[in-house]
């Protein structure tokens, strides 16, 4: 009986599944899919190494707090921060005295009350205090971005695929659309050409993105270890701060990790031994 | 509840005595997993899987509840809380990637122990019900993991959410209303992520309980074993204690290894990169996707495109999803076949290595795979495969099988080098069976 009905029911499932099979690709042949502009045209990010790459990995703390300088006096013209605070940039490497400094300089002061009235009021940053967003609200962050909404940097390494080599790659990605040609020699479709207010970018899943090119050119900030700020250069140490922004536990979970499999090796190979030992005299 | 010649426990020590006396949990715990158990002799590493489910259930416990003094349930601070888990909570990044992780260990091993029950003949009689209460610790595993998901309130958990709850939906008349019901509202949120958290904190001890009627179920027939004869005679077993406590230390040890690589190394490997953006009803993800352990049942439930008569093509998907898994509730009951283990099964062993298996894992390909053409026509493909595997191919097979010879006992297979407890001299199966 439960056969006699189970082969009843797969059968309506098998039957219902080959229609739609069949009914697919009916379709498939008579309407081929047309490629679209983003899938000729999107761009995987390009291969760019970091510090922070593979089991050993760690931060090179000149180039995060040269990132931090990018981020301090492009990015957070427009995208804030709301997770990392002041004192978090000890780890990289600047003094309580240097963090203290940044904080209270911070172009945004951070929100507070009036202590007399209770109306809202400002005050400088201290290091307890996280990043001050750039505006108030989404509404305002909208009203200054033509309608477009700069996304929180604080976890962007994690939450795009390709991580900090996406990132890099955006930031360095800005083509021309008229003169672009893509590896077949293709121009960009009039339909997928950049509407106002927007950039082409390839390596944008949309192709056009509203943020404006932010790294234009060679010395748009000066680095206090005397490197030379290309935009390459500027990309690459931004992405670099923003992998520590998302992740800032990675060393000491690179550290932990190397401890945990070298106990774990000599823990599994005793644990072989006391096996093999224990069955030497049985046939199995 | 064991086999006449298992060791008797003897206490040593007056204390013990006196304990053995009143509560005699030691020799409740001696029976079950000490010297007191006998197993077969011949079992192969494929045996290790149960012990790691359960010491990956005891890691799943033990770092949920301390998350759960740092984690707040509710939709306006969930995912900043989860933030602060991860900088300032003193090794909240550990405990966290560790329940993260150990989510996905706990499937692999539970989908290793699965199939080893399939090819070796574990559901057959007498042991349906060690079977029926397994299904059960998994569909318990499912919705589980699906709420812990939900928990960190992300834009997979709230559309995650959106798109299981939004299943009941397809069935007919009362569908809306339940669905509206379950989430305590027209979409997901804070009455959701509540009831969800806290069916996330009880389901774990439901399963743990679970667990204890599964093995007291085991404990009945005893163990199966690679040949699927029945233990015959006190040379057929060796005791639980040492032998396969060393055993399934070594076992521990491989796990642990893969799962601390994970955790330290790839922690966000079998995560997706949307789920760190705060769950923002307004904004849909472009690709929705369950975690990787539900993509087989996803691509089964898309693979139905097609209204036929009057039933849906969503509802259809639904309900071919959730059979899916019924279905295995009847398995013992739809093979037939007296023998239990595919060594001496030749034309169910061809179905296992090059039907099920391929289908299972493309099904499992496709299902994290986007909506588009090619992928539906092969998820219809390989879903049709996988019920005509169930439901007609083995009754089938189990009705015209001819069994190859079988050895009068374990310990006669053991001698003559036919146990099936080295993968290499279970005779074919060695090239296509996988490195676990």
């Amino acid at each position: 009986m439960v056969r006699i009905v189970g082969i009843l029911v797969g059968l309506g499932f098998v039957g219902a599944l080959l229609i739609s099979l069949v009914s697919g690709l009916i379709t498939y042949i008579s309407e081929p899919a047309v490629e679209t502009a983003e899938h000729a045209f999107h761009l995987h990010p390009k291969e760019v190494h970091f510090a922070s790459d593979g089991p050993t990995g760690h931060f090179d703390r000149q180039q995060l707090q040269r990132g931090f300088k990018v981020y301090r006096e492009v990015c957070s013209a427009c995208h804030s921060m709301r997770l990392v605070a002041f004192r978090d940039l000890e780890a990289l490497g600047y003094s309580e005295a240097e963090v203290k400094a940044i904080a209270t300089q911070w172009p945004v002061p951070s929100p507070s009350i009036n202590p007399d009235t209770g109306e809202a009021a400002t005050r400088p940053s201290v290091p307890a205090d996280r990043i001050p967003p750039p505006y108030p609200n989404e509404v305002a962050s909208r009203a200054a971005n033509n309608n477009a909404l700069p996304p929180d940097l604080s976890l962007i390494s994690k939450s795009r695929h390709g991580g900090a080599a996406y990132i890099y790659s955006l930031l360095t990605g800005y083509r021309d659309p008229a003169t672009y040609r893509n590896e077949e020699g293709e121009a960009l479709p009039a339909e997928s050409q950049p509407g106002q207010g927007l950039h082409f970018n390839p390596y944008f899943a949309n192709l056009n993105i509203a943020m404006a090119p932010p790294l234009t050119s060679t010395g748009q900030v000066t680095y206090a270890d005397g490197t030379t700020s290309t935009v390459d250069q500027m990309a690459r140490d931004v992405s670099a701060f923003l992998v520590w922004t998302a992740e800032p536990k990675l060393e000491s979970r690179h550290s932990t990790g190397i401890a945990v499999m070298i106990f774990l090796l000599i823990f599994t190979g005793l644990a072989w031994m006391a096996y093999r030992n224990i069955w030497a005299g049985v046939k199995h | 509840m064991s086999f006449p010649w298992a060791e008797q426990y003897k206490p040593k020590h007056p204390l013990m005595q006196w304990v053995d006396d009143r509560l005699p949990v030691p020799r409740l715990v001696y029976n079950a997993v000490g010297a007191g158990y006998p197993v077969p002799r011949n079992l192969n590493f494929f045996w290790n899987f149960g012990v790691l489910a359960g010491a990956a259930l005891a890691v799943q416990i033990i770092t949920g509840i301390v998350l759960a003094m740092s984690y707040a349930a509710n939709a306006g601070v969930a995912f900043d809380s989860v933030e602060r888990i991860m900088r300032d909570v003193n090794s909240g990044w550990l405990l966290r990637y560790a329940h993260a992780n150990g989510a996905s260990m706990f499937f692999i091993v539970v989908y290793l122990h699965i199939f080893r029950g399939l090819y070796y003949g574990s559901y057959k009689a007498p042991r349906e019900m060690v079977w029926l209460l397994g299904l059960v610790i998994y569909l318990l595993m499912m919705a589980t993991a699906f709420m812990g998901y939900v928990l960190p309130w992300g834009q997979m958990s709230f559309w995650g959410a959106k798109v299981i709850t939004g299943l009941f939906s397809a069935i007919p008349l009362v569908g809306e209303p339940i669905q509206v019901w379950l989430l305590g509202g027209f979409a997901p949120d804070n009455a959701a992520l509540n009831r969800f958290f806290s069916l996330h904190y009880l389901l774990p001890f439901v399963i743990a309980g679970v667990i204890v009627l599964h093995i007291w179920a085991l404990h009945i027939p005893g163990s199966n074993n690679p040949t699927g004869i029945e233990v015959k005679g006190p040379q057929d077993t060796v005791p639980f204690h040492p032998y396969y406590t060393a055993k399934d230390g070594f076992g521990l040890g491989v796990f642990l290894l893969v799962f601390a690589a994970l955790i330290f190394f790839a922690p966000n490997f079998l995560g997706h990169p949307d789920n760190y953006i705060p769950a923002n009803p307004l904004s849909t993800p472009a690709h929705i996707v369950p975690e990787w352990y539900f993509w087989p049942f996803y691509a089964i439930l898309r693979a139905f495109t097609v209204d036929i008569l009057f039933v849906p093509a969503k509802l259809m998907g639904v309900l071919a999803m959730f059979s899916a898994i019924l279905l295995l509730f009847f398995l013992p009951w739809l093979d037939r076949s007296p023998v239990r283990s595919s060594n001496y099964r030749p034309i169910y062993k061809k179905f296992f290595w090059f039907g099920l298996i391929p289908t299972v894992l493309a099904l499992g390909y496709l299902g994290g795979a986007p909506a588009e053409e090619p992928y539906v026509m092969l998820s219809q493909f390989f879903a049709a495969y996988y019920f005509a595997h169930f439901l007609i191919i083995i009754p089938i097979i189990s009705r015209i099988e001819r069994p190859l010879p079988m050895p009068g006992s374990i310990t006669d297979a053991v001698l003559k080098g036919q146990s099936g407890s080295t993968i290499s001299t279970s005779t074919q199966t060695a090239q296509t069976a996988p490195a676990a």
